[in-house]
């Protein structure tokens, strides 16, 4: 029985980092948003999961947080931002795509190296996944830095968020209560900020390309 | 206790000031208790005042007062030159009282975990301060701060995550395992590979907030375009709960490894900083960022303090990191008013200070002076400790340090010279400005300088002690 929940987190985990990459080739803010909710989603069973394999039912109510705030809020958030704000297309990466999937290759290696001695040590059900978790967030990390547009960065910042919550779960089983709960709030306040930003953004500039935003530079 | 005092909604700059006195004297209270009575917990071994802790929650919640105090008359200018609505002057308002919260928060908290979510949350209430004038450079400079510091912060969460990993294994996932205290008495035993780490993302995490070197884009940024109070807590206050989540973390480290890892990072990265930041204030035009970069300066001089450790280099780290956010606030005070004299921080247009208003102008004057680490202030006290030590323990580090602050002797003191002394034809305003807080700060600066008392002495032997080293 452990066996077969192991497998299948191991398959989860699979299915994330698969996201993950999909969500650095993609250009379509729409479908980041798809694939983003799609996350969010494999972080509920992963978790409903690891919960029921170990008997920890206070991971249970952070599957149930994870699920109200990331599958369902923040992306009608992210849906009202970009209707409001009429941007469909993202079609400029700083890099291009099949060289920003080289460099997410070697990190993911790079990644998996750095956590091959500890997920050794780890006691949970979901051990070989440490480094799987480091690398969604290094990968999105990766996508914060090579797209230009605002609504892309701040999917790459909530995807990062992602990693560091799968992270937890695997390594560990889960934050205490408290320190989930206040992620959370952060996560949720953080993001309506902004959204607020992102208007006023778009205002004062006339675009929502961060690539404006280079005045204040070292002269 | 002091949680219970912080309100959220207040739009009279007047309940601002109450606030924060009310903090004050809370904090006063709890500092004599743990000072007669040892440390203490409260709500069920969440919350832990400790020496270390108390010093940094006084300070804290002393320049919260003076800084609402001076942020008064500096509201009602920003408000008379229709730079502040009244809806803007309410988000100040509330977010000012959330931001010491939160920070005392982060401060107080005994749990890990927690200290992530309020430097979060902290990180949050800033950006909303920083944006605050709504101007094309807030927004950006606001921008800047949240992405930078939310990827540098997520960091932190991730060596907490690993922290927490480590812990479990030793006390259980019952026992609290993210509590400090409890981590403390297990140290030794935590599994060293795990805590490198973990402390490796730790000291990114914090460090970006501390605004060490590589990581210090956005704190220029932050500093210079958000209202001048809000610069004053940034550079007084912030920086200092980062440093301190960063010994917090340092401590266990080293009682894991075995080893001087912790140190030796911090100490390259605190170098680092001083140097690369000492040249940067040298090419400036901006009032409030050559101030911001000299924060980023004296971070690194307490990074590398701690980063030596032992008795006495801990001891020259927290009296440097009280006489910095005393005199960088009462600075950011002085700059405060005399941007608003001149109407423009740029530093070639202003001039002749001490004409116009000459408290504002010897204010900024003897701030500078003071914060260059002149003889009779605190500062000089505690940068001669940091270098005498450097000198014994690590003098390979001596003449970077010595170039360093020499190179920001001349930058900073070239500039503020002319605008103190220069010739100007400026009308003064029409608001007296609040300069109770400028002198207090210079004052006790200055009293450091000469003489510590004897209880606050012992209590920074006890503080150094804590740390280790």
């Amino acid at each position: 029985m452990t066996e077969l929940v192991g497998q299948l987190i191991n398959l989860l985990a699979a299915i994330l980092l698969m996201l993950s990459f999909a969500m650095i080739s993609q250009r379509r803010i729409l479908s980041l948003i798809h694939l983003f909710t799609a996350q969010g989603m494999t972080l509920v069973a992963a978790t409903v999961l690891v919960g029921y394999a170990t008997h920890q039912p206070h991971l249970y109510v952070s599957a149930g947080i994870t699920l109200a705030l990331k599958v369902i809020l923040i992306p009608l958030l992210l849906y009202r931002v970009i209707n409001r704000l009429d941007v469909r297309w993202d079609v400029e990466t700083l890099i291009n795509i099949p060289m920003t999937m080289v460099i997410g290759i070697a990190l993911v290696i790079f990644a998996f190296n750095l956590a091959l001695p500890i997920s050794k040590l780890s006691v949970s059900v979901a051990r070989g996944t440490l480094g799987i978790a480091l690398a969604c967030v290094l990968l999105s990390f990766m996508m914060m830095i090579t797209r230009s547009k605002a609504v892309p960065q701040v999917i790459g910042f909530l995807s990062m968020e992602n990693g560091l919550f799968f992270a937890a779960t695997s390594a560990t089983y889960g934050m205490p209560m408290v320190v989930e709960l206040g992620i959370a709030l952060d996560v949720l306040v953080g993001i309506l900020i902004l959204g607020v930003f992102m208007f006023h953004i778009r205002e004062e500039f006339d675009s929502l390309d961060i690539s404006h935003l280079e005045k204040l530079k070292e002269d | 206790m002091v949680l219970a005092l912080t309100g959220q909604r207040d739009s009279a700059r007047e309940v601002n000031v109450a606030f924060s006195l009310g903090t004050f004297v809370a904090t006063c209270v709890l500092t004599v208790e743990v000072i007669s009575g040892g440390p203490l917990f409260a709500w069920s071994r969440e919350f832990y005042i400790d020496p270390l802790n108390v010093f940094l929650v006084t300070l804290t919640a002393f320049v919260g007062l003076t800084t609402a105090v001076f942020s008064r008359p500096y509201m009602r200018v920003e408000h008379d030159h229709g730079k502040m609505t009244p809806n803007r002057m309410r988000l100040y308002h509330s977010m000012y009282q959330l931001f010491s919260f939160t920070m005392l928060i982060a401060l107080t908290t005994n749990n890990l975990g927690i200290l992530w979510v309020a430097m979060e949350a902290a990180t949050l209430t800033t950006v909303l301060l920083v944006s605050v004038y709504r101007t094309p450079a807030s927004l950006e400079a606001a921008w800047k701060y949240f992405i930078l510091c939310g990827v540098g912060i997520a960091q932190a969460l991730f060596g907490t995550v690993l922290l927490y990993m480590a812990a479990e294994k030793v006390i259980g996932i019952e026992g609290g395992a993210l509590l400090w205290t409890n981590l403390d008495a297990v140290k030794a035993r935590l599994d060293p590979s795990i805590i490198t780490l973990a402390f490796a993302f730790l000291f990114i995490g914090y460090g970006t907030k501390v605004g060490l070197v590589p990581m210090h884009n956005w704190l220029p940024d932050a500093h210079a375009e958000g209202p001048t109070p809000v610069s004053a807590v940034l550079s007084g206050l912030l920086l200092n709960v980062a440093v301190y989540a960063l010994l917090r973390c340092k401590v266990l480290t080293d009682g894991a490894l075995q080893s001087h890892l912790a140190g030796q990072l911090m100490m390259a990265f605190g170098l680092l900083s001083v140097v690369v930041a000492a040249f940067f204030l040298s090419r400036q035009k901006d009032v409030k960022r050559m101030f911001a970069y000299s924060s980023i300066e004296h971070m690194g001089l307490i990074t590398f303090a701690f980063g030596m450790g032992g008795p006495i280099a801990n001891y020259a780290g927290l009296l440097h990191m009280t006489v910095h956010s005393l005199i960088k606030s009462g600075i950011f005070f002085a700059v405060g008013h005399a941007t608003q004299k001149a109407g423009t921080q740029n530093m070639a247009d202003i001039r002749g200070l001490i004409k116009v208003s000459p408290t504002v102008g010897w204010g900024l004057m003897l701030g500078s002076l003071a914060i260059l680490g002149m003889p009779p202030f605190g500062v000089f006290a505690s940068e001669f400790l940091i270098l005498t030590t450097a000198m014994r323990e690590q003098p390979w580090a001596t003449p970077f340090l010595l170039l360093a602050l020499g190179v920001a002797f001349a930058s900073v003191f070239s500039r503020v010279q002319p605008m103190v002394f220069g010739d100007t034809s400026v009308k003064p305003l029409r608001h007296p400005p609040a300069l109770v807080p400028v002198f207090a700060h210079l004052g006790l600066g200055l009293m450091l300088g000469l003489y510590i008392p004897p209880y606050l002495d012992a209590w920074y032997r006890q503080a150094a002690q804590m740390i280790g080293g």
